[in-house]
């Protein structure tokens, strides 16, 4: 049974990934993307991440997403591009190349270290969920605990993007200075 | 039914965040549209996401989620700041694709 969930979700996650780079129409990308998206957020549930996968869905596949697509829809770039014409001739053997390199070399690194990482015995160990605590209590444990610093920076980091983006995308009034 | 009863290892999981990994970073090399080669960092931030997870679950280390948990702030921030980029060098020059913009001057 979780094999099937593994397979589904994987087939879910590289389909997706592959339609985000293939399609030439930007609408159409976004939307694969949202499909690899809900992939990894099943692949979270399977894991034992139940925080995550919500966050994942909520966040990812409905905040991050709808930003593209209006961005998308505000820019007026809906229409199908020509992913045929090729500035550089050798660019893409290379991106394939690298992507192709990238692949190998970390599955063989992964399937060196298998030992390391545990061999055969699947995910069967309780660990994470070991003591009964649930995993949103577990997580928050770490993050308002372990990680509480890290947690009130990132709070800084949301107000400086948010005001940047204001500053950055504001039109500036001539005639009325810098401000 | 033996081929059912065998469950995904951790293994699994890495080689399937190294394809989608590979996926992405082919895609940022490839793709000349600023807004698809945003979605192709989110396509490789995924795939070390699932990465994370994954080792969490088989060290049995709530940290990794916590990781996790941050590199998704983190990623929701960068969105936010880069498609403010795009639009204001787009609402400047429409139609601009990455070789357009290279020179980084408006």
């Amino acid at each position: 049974m979780e094999l099937v969930v593994f397979v589904i979700a994987a087939a879910m996650v590289i389909v997706g990934a592959l339609g985000v780079i293939l399609r030439p129409n930007p609408v159409h990308a976004a939307l694969s993307l949202v499909l690899t998206l809900f992939g990894v957020a099943v692949h979270f549930v399977a894991l034992e991440a139940h925080f995550l996968a919500a966050v994942q869905v909520i966040v990812y596949a409905g905040a991050i997403v709808v930003l593209f697509l209006f961005v998308i829809m505000l820019l007026g770039v809906d229409r199908t591009e020509d992913i045929s014409i090729e500035p550089f001739k050798v660019q893409r053997p290379m991106a394939l190349v690298v992507g192709v390199g990238v692949i190998g070399l970390v599955t063989a690194a992964v399937s060196s270290s298998r030992d390391a990482i545990g061999r055969g015995n699947g995910l069967e160990i309780p660990t994470v969920t070991g003591d009964n605590d649930s995993n949103v209590r577990q997580i928050a444990r770490s993050v308002f605990g372990d990680y509480v610093v890290a947690f009130e920076l990132t709070s800084v980091l949301l107000v400086v993007a948010v005001v940047g983006t204001v500053m950055l995308t504001r039109r500036i009034k001539t005639g009325k200075g810098e401000s | 039914m033996t081929l059912l009863a065998t469950t995904p290892t951790t293994t699994w999981y890495l080689v399937l965040g190294a394809v989608l990994f590979g996926i992405g970073a082919v895609g940022v090399l490839v793709r000349r549209n600023p807004l698809v080669m945003f979605m192709c960092i989110e396509l490789m931030l995924n795939a070390v996401n699932l990465s994370f997870v994954a080792l969490a679950k088989r060290l049995g280390d709530i940290g990794g989620q916590t990781t996790v948990f941050f590199v998704m702030v983190v990623a929701a921030a960068e969105v936010v700041v880069g498609l403010g980029i795009i639009v204001s060098i787009m609402r400047r020059r429409p139609g601009a694709t990455a070789d357009d913009i290279a020179e980084l001057k408006g």
